[in-house]
C-alpha cells in the first residue's frame, strides 16, 4: 500500500508542471496566440526559481522570480507578435532558443550549488491520515496551486464574460475587434498569463522536482506542455487528465529503469516524446473534430486597422 | 505614454527587405554590448575577441568554414519547407541519423575500404536523414498531425536511440569503455580540402553546392514556384493543381536528405567516429540561419559563416575572458529576435503615437453614460 502511495505520489510530482505550463498555453492559444516558447520560459523560471531560493535561501521567493521570470520572458513575445505582427511560430521558436542559452550562462554559476526545496504541506492530523493523508494533504504547494489553477481556469473560461470575450478573440480577432473588443490587450494578458504558469512549472522542477539547477532540465517538458494542449482539444479537465497520463508514464519508464528490465535504458527514456507522437496522432487523425475544436484564428497574425 | 502602431505598406519594402539582417545584426551587436558590460567585461575587447579575433588567421578560416557547412546544408533545406509554410523544426534529429545511417558502413564493414566507401556513406547519410524526416511528412499527411511537435519530439528520440548504439551495439570493444564507436578508416574520413593551411574539408564544398542547386530550384524552376504559391496560399495552389500533401513530402525530404547529409559529413569529416553527442545543436541554429537568410539560399550562405563565427567567439570568450560560452546561444537567439523584428518593416511602417494622458471631455462623457444607466 506504501508502495502504491508513493507511485501516486511521484507521478502527481511529475504531473505538476506539465498541467500548469499546459493549462497557461491553453489560455494563451484560446484567445487565438499560439506560443511556441513554453519550453524557453519554462527553463528561464527554473533557473530564476533557483537562483533565487539559492541566493536568499527563500524558497518562497524562488517561487516568486519564476514566475516573475516566465512572465517577464513572455512579455518579450508579446511585443514581437502582438505589436510588431512577427510570425508566431519563428517568433515562439526564438523565444525557446534564447531561454535556453540564456538561462545556460545565468546558470553557469549555479552548477553543483545546493538549493532549496518548496517544504510540503503538512498538517497534524490530517497528513496522518492513512493512505489518502500523503496524497490529499501531503504534498507540495504547487501541487494544490496546479489543482486550483485548472479549475478556476475552467471557470473563467466557461463562466465568466472576460472568458467568453476571450474565447470569442481566439475564434475571430477581426469580428471581435470590429465589436470593439481591445483584442490586442486580451492577448497581451493571455500571453503573460501563459508565461507566468511556464514560469511557474520551471520553478517546480528547480524547487521541488530536483532542487538544483541542470542546464537544459525542463528536458522537453514545454514541448509535452504544448502537445497536451492540442491532445486536450483546449479544453481544461482534459489538460489535467493528459498531464496525470504523462507524468504516469514518465515516472513509469523511471522506475522500470530502477527495476533493471531488460530494456535499453535509453529506449525507457524516449517513451514519454514517443508517447506525445502516438498521442498526438490519435487526437488529430479526425480532421473534422480537430478543426471543430482549434481555435479558429489560432497562429494568425493580427493588426487592427482604424 | 508612447504606443506602436502598423500600418500596412501597400507593397512590400524592397529596401527594408534588403536591410533588415543588417539592422538586426546592428540591434545584436547593440544589445550584445549591454550583455558584455553587465558581464563586467568592456564590450569593446569583448568584441574584439568574439567577432575579430576568432577569424583573423588561415587555420581559423577553416574551422569557421567547418562550424559554417553543417549550418548552411541544413538551413538551406530549411528554407524551402519554411517558404512552403511547413514547419520541419527537427533537423537536428534528422542530423543524428543521417551521421548513423552514414556511420553503418565504417562501423560495421571496417574491412570495406577503397574508394566507393565515402559515397556509399553520403547515400547512405542522405537516406537516413531523408527517412527520419519522412516520419513527421507522413504523419501529417496521412493523419493531420501537427509536423511541428512531431518533427521536434523525434530530436530527443533519435539523439537517445545514438547514446545506446555508442554505448551498446556499436562501442568500441578496444575503446576502454567510453562511449565511443571505432575510429573511421582512411578511407571512411572526408578529405581535407587544403591540410597543409587548415582543417577545413568537403563539407563546405558540399554545402556551397547545395545551396546553389536549392537556389536555382527556388528562383528558375517550376517547383520552386509551386514552393512559394502553396506557401502563400494553398488555395490558390490547389486551383493551380498542386498538391500540397507532395509538396509536405518534397520539403521533408529535401531537408531531411540535406540535414543527413550535414550529419555524416560532420561525423566523417570534423570527427572521425560515433561519440554520444556530436551536433552543439546545428540543427536548432540552423533554423536561426534560415531566417537570417532571409530564406534565400545565397543569403543563407553569408548567414551562416555569421553564425559559424559565434560558435567560435563563444569558445574565444571562454577561454579568454572566463564568460561562459553559453553566450553564443544567448547571441544567436537575440539575432532571431531581431530579424523577425526587423521583418515586420518590410511589411508595414511603424508609427509611435503618442496617448494624450488626460481624456478629452467626449471621451469622458460617453463613459459616464452607461453609469447613468446602472444608477437608475
Amino acid at each position: 500500500m506504501d508502495i502504491a502511495v508513493n507511485i501516486l505520489l511521484t507521478i502527481a510530482t511529475a504531473a505538476t508542471p506539465l498541467l500548469i505550463a499546459a493549462i497557461g498555453e491553453l489560455v494563451v492559444e484560446r484567445s487565438g496566440v499560439l506560443n511556441l516558447g513554453v519550453e524557453g520560459m519554462m527553463i528561464m523560471g527554473a533557473v530564476g526559481g533557483f537562483g533565487a531560493g539559492h541566493l536568499t535561501g527563500s524558497p518562497w521567493i524562488g517561487l516568486l522570480a519564476a514566475i516573475a521570470m516566465g512572465a517577464l520572458f513572455s512579455l518579450l513575445f508579446a511585443v514581437m507578435t502582438l505589436s510588431l505582427a512577427t510570425n508566431q511560430v519563428a517568433t515562439g521558436l526564438s523565444l525557446t532558443l534564447l531561454g535556453l542559452g540564456l538561462s545556460g550562462m545565468i546558470g553557469t554559476s549555479f552548477v553543483g550549488q545546493p538549493g532549496v526545496r518548496l517544504p510540503n504541506l503538512d498538517i497534524p492530523v490530517l497528513t496522518d491520515i492513512p493512505v489518502i493523508g500523503r496524497l490529499l494533504f501531503g504534498q507540495d504547494p504547487i501541487f494544490y496551486i496546479s489543482i486550483a489553477l485548472t479549475a478556476a481556469v475552467m471557470w473563467f473560461l466557461f463562466k465568466t464574460r472576460t472568458g467568453l470575450t476571450l474565447r470569442s478573440i481566439g475564434d475571430s480577432h477581426t469580428s471581435a475587434h470590429a465589436l470593439g473588443i481591445k483584442v490586442i490587450r486580451y492577448r497581451y494578458l493571455s500571453v503573460i498569463f501563459g508565461g507566468a504558469c511556464a514560469g511557474l512549472a520551471g520553478g517546480h522542477l528547480s524547487l521541488v522536482y530536483t532542487p538544483q539547477w541542470v542546464e537544459n532540465m525542463s528536458a522537453g517538458r514545454g514541448w509535452i506542455a504544448l502537445a497536451l494542449v492540442v491532445f486536450a482539444s483546449w479544453r481544461p479537465w482534459r489538460v489535467l487528465a493528459g498531464a496525470y497520463i504523462f507524468g504516469a508514464v514518465w515516472i513509469g519508464q523511471l522506475h522500470a529503469q530502477a527495476f533493471g528490465i531488460p530494456v535499453p535504458s535509453q529506449m525507457l527514456s524516449s517513451l514519454p516524446y514517443l508517447a506525445t507522437v502516438v498521442v498526438l496522432v490519435l487526437i488529430s487523425r479526425n480532421k473534422r473534430l480537430t478543426m471543430m475544436n482549434t481555435p479558429a484564428s489560432l497562429g494568425q497574425p493580427f493588426v487592427p486597422d482604424r | 505614454m508612447m504606443r506602436l502602431e502598423l500600418v500596412k505598406r501597400p507593397q512590400r519594402s524592397a529596401l527594408f527587405s534588403a536591410l533588415s539582417p543588417f539592422i538586426a545584426f546592428a540591434l545584436t551587436i547593440i544589445a550584445g554590448a549591454v550583455l558584455f558590460a553587465l558581464l563586467g567585461v568592456n564590450p569593446l575587447t569583448a568584441f574584439r575577441i568574439y567577432f575579430i579575433e576568432p577569424a583573423s588567421q588561415v587555420w581559423q578560416l577553416h574551422e569557421l568554414a567547418i562550424k559554417a557547412a553543417p549550418l548552411i546544408l541544413i538551413a538551406v533545406g530549411l528554407s524551402v519547407c519554411y517558404k512552403a509554410n511547413i514547419w520541419n523544426i527537427g533537423a537536428e534529429g534528422q542530423f543524428v541519423f543521417g551521421a548513423i545511417f552514414g556511420s553503418a558502413i565504417p562501423v560495421l564493414f571496417p574491412q570495406f575500404e577503397g574508394p566507393l566507401v565515402l559515397p556509399l556513406m553520403l547515400l547512405l547519410g542522405m537516406v537516413g536523414g531523408a527517412a527520419y524526416a519522412a516520419i513527421p511528412a507522413f504523419l501529417k499527411t496521412r493523419f493531420n498531425t501537427n509536423e511541428i511537435l512531431t518533427s521536434l519530439m523525434l530530436v530527443y528520440v533519435a539523439q537517445l536511440f545514438l547514446d545506446w548504439l555508442v554505448r551498446g551495439p556499436w562501442r568500441d570493444p578496444q575503446g576502454h569503455g567510453f562511449p565511443q564507436t571505432i575510429q573511421f578508416g582512411d578511407s571512411a574520413v572526408l578529405p581535407e580540402l587544403m591540410p597543409d593551411a587548415g582543417r577545413a574539408n568537403w563539407g563546405f564544398v558540399f554545402a556551397l553546392v547545395a545551396a546553389v542547386l536549392v537556389w536555382i530550384l527556388m528562383s528558375r524552376m517550376l517547383k520552386g514556384f509551386e514552393v512559394r504559391v502553396l506557401g502563400s496560399s494553398p488555395r490558390a495552389g490547389r486551383f493551380a493543381g498542386f498538391g500540397l500533401n507532395r509538396m509536405v513530402f518534397f520539403a521533408f525530404l529535401l531537408s531531411g536528405a540535406l540535414a543527413g547529409l550535414a550529419g555524416i559529413s560532420e561525423v566523417s569529416g570534423a570527427i572521425g567516429q560515433l561519440q554520444p553527442v556530436i551536433s552543439p545543436g546545428y540543427g536548432f541554429t540552423a533554423i536561426i540561419v534560415a531566417f537570417l537568410g532571409r530564406l534565400n539560399p545565397l543569403g543563407i550562405v553569408a548567414a551562416g559563416l555569421v553564425l559559424a563565427l559565434t560558435y567560435l567567439g563563444g569558445e574565444a570568450v571562454q577561454s579568454a575572458l572566463g564568460i561562459s560560452d553559453k553566450v553564443a546561444r544567448v547571441f544567436q537567439g537575440m539575432l532571431l529576435f531581431f530579424v523577425l523584428g526587423c521583418d515586420t518593416l518590410i511589411h508595414y511602417r511603424i508609427r509611435l503615437i503618442g496617448v494624450a494622458l488626460t481624456k478629452p471631455k467626449g471621451a469622458a462623457q460617453l463613459e459616464a453614460a452607461p453609469k447613468l444607466k446602472e444608477a437608475r
